[in-house]
């Protein structure tokens, strides 16, 4: 197995982990990786801590991120920092909700995706690929509003990239 | 789609491409995590699906429909299989014409469930092929060999996979290929079909040897693989295990089983000999190792502790190693709960308050568990609230029977309480009995399906509708109330009281659509009103 990139998305019911992992998959995918993303369903829909995994590379085997070994934690909801604290590997690289100016989202359920704008920078996937991804994988109305999110959490990382 | 395309799907999105590619003529189930979005996809892809009631109806619908020489695919989660085990186990006797193929989507760890049943176990019980996919690649090669397992040998196929296999996205590259085509016809097999004693004899001889030919077929069949490697560890594994053993051993031998029921002995045995070190790795029961031991192999398997929950690559290691101490646990996350809003927390709170003893069930509202309501005392099965509550009444001194009230979801009643009704019908308690079905038009806890109660489709189209107050008159019960639990009104309270005051059979349906549908049924409502208007 060669090098594979393991990232960690976190947060509550309803706030589009599972989107968010759907996009980063599908960036990954179209980049040429091997990619696997694995989460888990059922009682998230009722406000309880979600978490999806991806995780790319030459050849990816285990669809789940062992602990200590998030190359990158992207967390959307403040309280759920902590819980999901061990799942970083040292030197591993913490991107929380706290970098976001929500203020500055055109639409504020739009912040996973300015969160994965935040990752992005991290990332060798080009950013014309982000975009034609979340072009496909949101409904039409939503995308300039999910453009602006992905360059504010883009432009996030210019002045404070991560922690 | 493209031929050869990359597609980033997941193993049930697999499951549903290969039933599309295999020409399946009909696909039924009950929503079950984590199975439920199998035949949701392949409805999308241009299937026809079909919520059952539950699923032993469902399996034997997918019976017919094989009996009639076409493909067929019932889809379930783990203790769904329970219910159609009837159907299941008899089926291998008589065997089927088309294809047949049953997911059972086991759910170790419990990530949504009541158990961690590990239903390989059924395939050695009813005496079924089984395949195990480890990705959704093999979920949609397996998917797609497994109807033509079940044609060759007219048997039905159980394609068993696990929460990580269900819901993982990993990629897939479609054969997009379409099965023969098919001409469904009756053929009369009396003989073949009809179990009576005097026939289901010889099909339990010829199960048993049509399962004898697929062993020896199985020694040599492409699903169970070598990955070569050091001989100082051999890895025996299936399933999503496969893809922990290789990352947390990259250098050892393994032998990958695809096709777990029969088992290839003599393949394993072989490997086993070549190996200083042979260890079976696999999640749930002891199953392999089990069969490894019986066939006289010296084969380690895992300590007890790893039979409970999930393996993952840190477990596996720990296996390897042969780590007994106990296991980090992580932080604990945030627990669900009822949605702020739901009709259900009045209901909850109000048998709280009235310090009943509640006969629980499957669903959303089982929840009610959890603070600040604490107002549930059994969840066992599906449709158990309605016996067991029952139970609770004949048995308990009038004080307490007289507090018993059976708690149910629309759907769930649907599945498996119609029959607990008709119990609390036949056999009343001295006491009368308290039934409260929560009707929020929708199997809210899978993700919002359909069921005979919305009157509505799979596909959320108009159909035929069980309408759950006459179905109790019809039955007897004289005191059957519609409610709509709502803040601002003490109505279900009032006529809660009244029924537990009454000592009589009640039914009270506590009526009120799921918050997160609202939108959704007010625009099906609309679609509906115009089709009527144009018939």
């Amino acid at each position: 197995m060669g090098q594979v990139t393991n990232i960690v998305v976190a947060g509550l019911g309803g706030q589009g982990v599972l989107k968010a992992t759907d996009v980063l998959a599908a960036v990954a995918l179209r980049a040429g990786y091997d990619v696997k993303k694995s989460e888990i369903k059922g009682m998230s829909q009722r406000g309880g801590s979600v978490t999806g995994d991806v995780r790319f590379g030459t050849e990816v085997l285990s669809p789940m991120v062992p602990p200590g070994e998030a190359d990158f934690l992207v967390v959307l909801e403040p309280t759920q920092v902590d819980a999901h604290r061990y799942l970083l590997r040292p030197g591993g690289i913490l991107l929380s909700p706290e970098m976001i100016d929500l203020d500055k989202l055109a639409n504020k359920k739009g912040l996973n995706v300015a969160m994965l704008g935040a990752l992005s920078v991290h990332l060798p996937m080009p950013e014309s690929d982000w975009h034609k991804v979340l072009a496909e994988q949101f409904q039409q109305k939503f995308h300039e509003s999910n453009l602006q999110a992905f360059t504010v959490g883009r432009q996030s990382q210019q002045k404070n990239p991560g922690s | 789609m493209k031929h050869n395309e990359r597609m980033l799907l997941s193993g049930n999105e697999a499951i549903a491409l290969a039933a599309w590619h295999a020409g399946v003529a009909l696909g039924a189930g009950y929503p079950g995590t984590p199975s439920t979005e199998i035949l949701e996809a392949f409805s999308e892809l241009g299937g026809r699906a079909q919520w059952s009631p539950n699923e032993k109806v469902a399996t034997e619908v997918v019976l017919g429909v094989a009996f009639g020489g076409a493909r067929g695919l019932a889809t379930m989660k783990h203790v769904g299989l329970n219910v159609a085990a009837d159907p299941l186990f008899t089926a291998a006797y008589t065997g089927v014409s088309g294809g047949m193929v049953i997911v059972s989507a086991d759910d170790p760890g419990m990530a949504s469930s009541q158990n961690e049943q590990d239903n390989r176990r059924y395939a050695v019980a009813a005496g079924v092929p089984m395949l195990e996919p480890s990705s959704s690649q093999e979920a949609y090669d397996f998917a797609l060999a497994a109807f033509e397992i079940s044609e060759r040998w007219r048997l039905p196929v159980l394609l068993r996979v696990t929460t990580r296999v269900s819901h993982s996205k990993t990629v897939v590259v479609p054969r997009d290929r379409n099965g023969p085509p098919r001409n469904p016809h009756f053929e009369r097999d009396v003989r073949g079909r009809v179990m009576i004693p005097a026939n289901a004899r010889p099909a339990h001889r010829r199960l048993r040897q049509k399962l004898a030919e697929i062993e020896a077929w199985n020694e040599t069949s492409e699903f169970n693989y070598l990955v070569p490697g050091d001989t100082s560890l051999g890895i025996i594994t299936s399933g999503i295990s496969f893809m922990h053993a290789r990352e947390a051993a990259p250098h050892a031998s393994v032998l990958k089983l695809g096709f777990t029921h029969p088992l290839p002995m003599k393949k394993i045995a072989e490997f086993v000999r070549r190996m200083k070190r042979a260890v079976v790795i696999e999640e749930g029961d002891p199953y392999l190792v089990e069969a490894c031991r019986a066939a006289g192999l010296a084969v380690e398997g895992k300590p007890e502790m790893y039979r409970f929950g999930e393996l993952s690559v840190a477990r596996v290691r720990r296996i390897l190693d042969g780590d007994t101490s106990p296991e980090p646990v992580p932080p604990p996350g945030k627990p669900p709960q009822l949605c702020d809003g739901c009709q259900y927390r009045q209901v909850f709170d109000v048998l709280r308050k009235r310090d009943c003893i509640v006969a629980g069930d499957i669903g959303c509202y089982t929840l009610g568990v959890l603070p600040p309501f604490e107002a549930m005392d059994s969840c066992v099965c599906m449709g158990a609230s309605i016996g067991v509550g029952l139970g609770l009444r004949h048995v308990l001194p009038p004080d307490q029977a007289r507090r018993v009230v059976s708690v149910i979801g629309d759907s769930t009643f649907v599945h498996s309480g119609i029959t607990g009704l008709v119990e609390m019908v036949y056999n009343p308690p001295p006491h009368g009995h308290v039934l409260i079905i929560l009707d929020n038009l929708t199997t809210a806890m899978t993700g919002h399906q359909e069921h005979p109660g919305t009157g509505r489709t799979l596909k959320h189209e108009p159909t035929g509708q069980v309408r759950f107050e006459d179905l109790a008159r019809s039955l007897g019960v004289r005191n059957v109330h519609v409610v709509e639990p709502r803040a601002g009104s003490d109505e279900f309270e009032r006529v809660l009281d009244a029924c537990l005051n009454s000592g009589e059979l009640c039914v009270i349906i506590a009526r009120r659509p799921c918050l997160m549908i609202a939108k959704r049924l007010k625009e099906l409502e609309l679609t509906g009103a115009q089709t009527k208007d144009r018939r």
